[in-house]
């Protein structure tokens, strides 16, 4: 009697498992650009990681106070009753992009969504995102916008040749320096290193000034992006090599280039030049952030958002790591070669770029009046109100016209840093990349050796991009 | 199944004999006889615990076999594999145990059960029972109140709580020990969690010891008090052997729920450089955060398992405990019978 019931109970489980195994593959949903297109109540979400007094609160405000009023208004003026929600967040950027997805796969995100260019490849080929013609058919290419924006921002948004959403802007990685730090240890104000080792130079007499951390590069997992885009990649750049080839479509493994990238790092963290246990705490950033604030970092790499959105003289946007004397004590220099002339493209100082944008969720109800709401957040006049209460670089040229000029290091990066700077690459593989890179540097920071962490690095390629994806150093 | 059918297949002959003692003679009415006790008959009886088998299957059984089908595919939560996963068979399994970083944590894991469950909260939840026991009402509520405050708060709050206490700027450990800028979740991450899953977790095991202890007959320890035992001798002839079911089902308890124990990701976040990354932990970086959902899955099922061996090796340790208490009284019996023919003879 027994063991026939044991058989028959497997041979259930297995049906039922077989029958819901259709559930792994994500849903394959035909786009309807027509769908609600003329309805009378309409109802949207929008999501970004900003949240009303803590990361990027000027943008969440600006959704608030702004973009939610001005859009329902617009809504009501043709008869139609809008009701938008925003559900902001303000967390690490990998802890936004999972729920994100984790969002986009059971059919729960928003319907409109912001979004790292980085990212696109991965959801673009989850089949979580479509190119914008499929989600609202023609009226995508007629936006009047478009004009505005220039090839390379637009691309930040495109993948594989197709547009998947507008772009909010660009940015540039500098390195920024404490001036009142700097007069102590008997440095330049107006300094501008030439090599790594003109760097290395300056944290060395900076350590001789009491309770200073002379540099901080990012590095580790903790700081996850921020690690590669702000450390390893611009220093990577400065070796004269990109990360990826597109042309050969292989990633660079334990070459002499990531060595010296790593031995740069080792120099810094194994010599006391930095703090090895900011780069190893879970909120190292921002902690990072904080003590630059407070004078206790002499010389540190970050993109144009730390000058904008954390270190800014108005308490409202940056909350506690506000400098009101920034435009005074701040200086900031652009990011050298290893030795001149040896970056990429022969060039003397590097870059590296990215930049974001508004997405729209494939499955929104409301596919029209969701593609109105994102180009009502990127008119000239939604633009130039948000650049009222945080400057940065517009993806609208227009914009940008009118508001970078009152700001020095935002007018510096557009026309100094932007002509010099690289991009990340767009495949789909880059974000298992950059956690191979991450690891790479901590390993480092925890006293490897630069040429193992390199191997490493190296193996960890191989497993996850394949072999024949990995140039083998 | 193997519970009930056990004593009808493995039963040695010779203990059905005449020397069987009562206890073996209620495992003899086992289900093998009489299965209808209660005279439900059936099909009844099969209405009476359908729902819970119906919740049993949908909430552990079809999820342990989902996570193993899972296992088996190439499946991410993002990327071309999150669209169309791909069947590659065991490969998964076969990655985790050749996988470095699967061994540290399986082996992170072990330390930490060992370590803050199977000797902390064993220990020192049987200290404070013992040494409580006797003490004043008031002392034993104050004590019991504290404790269990580190057992009922929610895992995040108390979280938060110890990172206040070893923060490196700030801490209030740091100004305690007039230690300053000491990084104790850096420096020393293991430890930090095995002390933390102790300071937490000891409250259940002292809460259970101090049941068990009352069920000590208090005429075995005065008996014993009289023959000259000094305490420890108490203890270990008198106490252990009382509470050693007790104990071994503590232990099964707590050895469990630490292997499955996310907490430390609340304080060290697996770090510095994974030197804290227990499988739990693991599971979550792998699965979630790198999105690698089939490879999550695998090493799920391989901590499934192991959570298998570790419950079958406790329930063995207890069944054998029975077994060798049996033993050991028919073993006394042949003698009383052996020393009787002698004396006849």
């Amino acid at each position: 009697m027994r063991k026939p019931r044991r058989v028959t109970t497997i041979v259930c489980c297995v049906a039922v498992g077989a029958l819901l195994s259709g559930c792994v593959a994500s849903k394959k949903t035909k786009s309807d650009p027509t769908k609600n297109v003329g309805a009378k109540q309409v109802s949207l979400t929008i999501n970004a990681n900003d949240v009303v007094g803590g990361k990027n609160a000027a943008e969440a405000n600006w959704i608030n106070n702004y973009v939610i009023p001005g859009f329902v208004k617009a809504q009501q003026a043709k008869g139609v009753t809008a009701t938008v929600k925003f559900n902001g967040a303000g967390v690490d950027d990998e802890q936004f992009k999972t729920k994100l997805e984790l969002g986009l796969k059971t059919g729960n995100s928003a319907d409109v969504f912001s979004g790292d260019g980085i990212w696109l490849g991965e959801l673009a080929s989850a089949g979580y995102v479509k190119p914008l013609d499929e989600v609202v058919g023609k009226s995508a290419a007629s936006w009047d916008g478009w004009s505005q924006i220039s090839k390379s921002v637009q691309q930040n948004m495109s993948y594989k040749g197709k547009v998947y959403g507008i772009p909010n802007g660009t940015d540039g990685r500098v390195i920024y320096f404490n001036k009142k730090l700097f007069a102590q240890a008997g440095l330049p104000a107006d300094w501008q290193p030439k090599s790594w080792d003109d760097i290395l130079a300056a944290g060395t007499a900076l350590k001789k000034v009491a309770g200073v951390n002379p540099i901080q590069i990012n590095a580790g997992t903790p700081m996850g992006e921020a690690t590669t885009a702000q450390g390893f990649l611009p220093l990577l750049a400065g070796t004269g090599k990109p990360l990826f080839d597109e042309a050969s479509s292989k990633w660079q493994g334990a070459s002499a280039n990531v060595t010296s990238v790593l031995d740069f790092y080792k120099k810094i963290y194994g010599g006391g030049l930095g703090d090895p246990n900011l780069q190893q705490d879970k909120a190292g950033r921002d902690e990072s952030f904080a003590d630059f604030s407070k004078g206790k970092i002499g010389i540190l790499v970050e993109g144009d958002y730390f000058w904008r959105s954390i270190i800014c003289p108005d308490k409202t946007v940056c909350n506690t790591t506000a400098m009101a004397s920034r435009n005074a004590d701040v200086g900031y220099a652009k990011i050298p070669a290893e030795k001149p002339g040896m970056g990429i493209n022969g060039q003397d100082f590097v870059s590296v770029s990215g930049g974001g944008g508004w997405l729209l969720n494939p499955a929104s109800k409301f596919p029209q009046q969701a593609w109105e709401l994102m180009t009502f957040m990127m008119s000239a006049d939604a633009q130039t109100n948000l650049a009222k209460a945080e400057i940065r670089i517009s993806p609208r040229a227009d914009v940008n016209a009118t508001t970078l000029a009152g700001d020095p290091l935002m007018s510096y990066i557009s026309k100094t840093i932007l002509p010099i700077t690289s991009y990340r690459p767009s495949d789909q593989n880059y974000n298992t990349v950059s956690v191979a890179i991450q690891e790479a540097t901590a390993a480092v920071v925890s006293g490897k050796s630069a040429s193992s962490a390199a191997s490493t690095f190296q193996s960890i390629l191989q497993k996850a991009v394949g072999d024949a994806h990995v140039e083998t150093g | 199944m193997t519970l009930t059918s056990k004593p009808a297949d493995a039963e040695p002959t010779a203990v059905g004999g005449p020397g069987a003692t009562d206890v073996e003679r209620a495992q003899k009415r086992g289900p093998g006889r009489d299965p209808d006790v209660v005279g439900l008959g059936r099909g009844r009886a099969s209405l009476f615990v359908a729902p819970a088998l119906v919740l049993v299957g949908v909430f552990l059984v079809f999820p342990a076999l989902w996570t193993l089908y899972l296992g088996l595919l190439d499946y991410s939560l993002t990327g071309a594999s999150a669209q169309s996963p791909t069947f590659i068979g065991a490969q998964n399994y076969t990655d985790a145990l050749s996988d470095p970083a699967f061994t540290k944590a399986l082996y992170l894991t072990l330390l930490y059960v060992g370590f803050s469950a199977v000797i902390g909260q064993n220990i020192l939840g049987f200290l404070l029972a013992w040494y409580f026991r006797t003490a004043p009402r008031a002392v034993r509520t104050t004590l019991n109140v504290l404790v269990l405050l580190a057992w009922i708060l929610p895992g995040s709050v108390v979280a938060f709580l110890w990172q206040a206490l070893l923060d490196r700027r700030d801490g209030i450990l740091n100004t305690v020990l007039q230690t300053t800028g000491v990084a104790w979740t850096n420096d020393h991450p293991m430890a930090v969690i095995v002390i933390f899953n102790i300071w937490r977790g000891a409250a259940f095991s002292m809460l259970l010891y101090a049941a068990a202890l009352n069920t000590v007959p208090t005429s075995h320890l005065e008996v014993a008090r009289m023959a000259g035992a000094r305490p420890w001798q108490q203890l270990r002839d008198v106490v252990l052997p009382t509470v050693r079911r007790h104990v071994l089902t503590n232990t099964l308890l707590i050895t469990l729920w630490t292997f499955n124990d996310f907490t430390p990701f609340l304080l060290t976040g697996g770090g510095p450089n994974h030197e804290s990354e227990t499988l739990p932990v693991y599971i979550y970086s792998t699965a979630i955060l790198h999105g690698d959902l089939g490879y999550g899955s695998a090493i799920s099922l391989l901590l499934l398992l192991a959570n298998l061996v570790i419950a079958v090796f406790y329930i063995r340790l207890l069944r054998g405990g029975d077994d060798g208490s049996l033993k050991a009284q028919q073993r006394a019996e042949r003698k009383a019978r052996r020393a009787e023919r002698a004396v006849a003879t």
